[in-house]
């Protein structure tokens, strides 16, 4: 457990002593909820439909697939007239595009920000080193298989996939939030305890609180 | 380079002189030499810099060995100052008062090879690695694929060919 984890006395600027327990206090404890969807089919499909049009992708690099959401944010691409566009922070994206490699100390991070983003969430792998390790197959810290530690919508292969395939993989994405078929927020929160398990299997300094929320 | 190699050879026991190119050479010194050839090289001959300090790993020979790259950018020369150091129990003297980005290296070199360097600040914090419990993983013994496949989720389908073997099979699958 890390210092500023643990449990301590502060002294406040005003003279006054209290205790903090971080993971208790600033985290919520409360593991996800599923939500089920609306009460009539045709309600979900309006809200599918909206969702599908508003993807915002966390801007968060994992890995050398990073370098391709560079032209796809600029003129080159262009992705914006798709109704996509990236965030700054979790809080204010649905979608996660895992760019890359993936390590184990970055999975960390990855696993704290999906945590943090609201639902409906996405997970998109980019690139062979999500869906098998990719060249990193025998290396000592990159995981091989995104869909043990994260609900999984889509994987775009290659090694880099240009912009151009990620636009294609934007629009299967749409096609499969408008199908109803994009619920890893609800299979995470339904099978919580199995993905904590293989986090947990990788990340031996588990310093976080179960659920990042 | 000969000449400076000259020079220092009046003052400490080195190694022969490995010239890779015109602007860098290599030699060898005693660890317990290294601290004054150092603070020569520095102080006398200007080499202010400190490129690189790294470790590879002769797990036949039962060494490690520590190569310093030193830089005058006046001169623009650059110079590797090599230590064999034993593999069992790597310890080695700190010269981050020499150079502070030193400490920065030997904080690496203690996480991914296991070569201690007492007194370098901060060198038993982590560097890259966390939570780490095995042997360092630039150590040569340590096998990353029968690491990578005991910690990782293998996935099902990925078939490696022998290229050869592979094309013969393609372009004469009747045999020759």
């Amino acid at each position: 457990m890390k210092d500023e984890l643990k449990k301590r006395v502060i002294k406040g600027p005003d003279g006054f002593e209290f205790e903090v327990d971080p993971i208790q206090d600033y985290y919520c404890s409360e593991p996800p909820k599923a939500h089920p969807p609306a009460y009539v089919k045709i309600v979900e499909d309006l809200f599918n439909w909206a969702r599908s049009e508003s993807l915002w992708i966390l801007g968060y690099g994992t890995g050398c697939g990073a370098i391709e959401m560079r032209p796809l944010m600029t003129p080159r691409f262009d992705a914006y007239r798709y109704g996509v566009q990236w965030r700054a922070t979790p809080r204010q994206s649905n979608l996660f595009i895992i760019s890359g490699y993936l390590s184990v100390k970055t999975l960390k991070r990855v696993i704290r920000s999906y945590e943090q983003m609201p639902s409906p969430k996405y997970v998109v792998g980019l690139g062979s080193c999500t869906i098998n390790g990719g060249m990193y197959w025998d290396s000592y810290n990159t995981i091989k298989k995104l869909e043990e530690y994260l609900p999984v919508d889509l994987y775009i292969v290659g090694c880099m996939p240009r912009p151009e395939a990620l636009l294609l993989g934007f629009e299967n994405l749409k096609k499969i939030i408008r199908a109803g078929k994009a619920e890893g927020a609800n299979q995470y929160a339904e099978n919580f305890e199995w993905y904590k398990a293989n986090q947990k299997k990788v990340i031996h300094d588990w310093d976080m609180p179960d659920y990042n929320w | 380079m000969h000449d400076l190699y000259a020079k220092l050879k009046d003052h400490f026991p080195l190694g022969p002189l490995t010239e890779q190119r015109a602007d860098l050479s290599f030699f060898t010194v005693g660890r317990e030499h290294l601290r004054s050839v150092m603070l020569h090289l520095r102080d006398q001959e200007g080499f202010s810099h400190l490129v690189l300090l790294t470790a590879v790993d002769w797990i036949e020979d039962g060494v490690f060995q520590l190569t310093y790259l030193l830089n005058n950018r006046a001169a623009c020369q650059d110079l590797g100052v090599r230590v064999m150091l034993p593999r069992e129990n790597t310890s080695m003297d700190t010269i981050h008062d020499i150079w502070p980005t030193a400490a920065t290296y030997q904080r690496e070199l203690r996480e991914m090879f296991g070569i201690d360097f007492p007194e370098s600040p901060g060198v038993n914090d982590e560097f890259i690695l966390e939570g780490w419990t095995g042997i360092p993983p630039y150590r040569r013994e340590f096998d990353t694929k029968a690491f990578s496949e005991e910690n990782f989720t293998h996935r099902e389908g990925r078939e490696t060919h022998d290229p050869a073997e592979h094309m013969k099979k393609q372009l004469y699958p009747d045999g020759e």
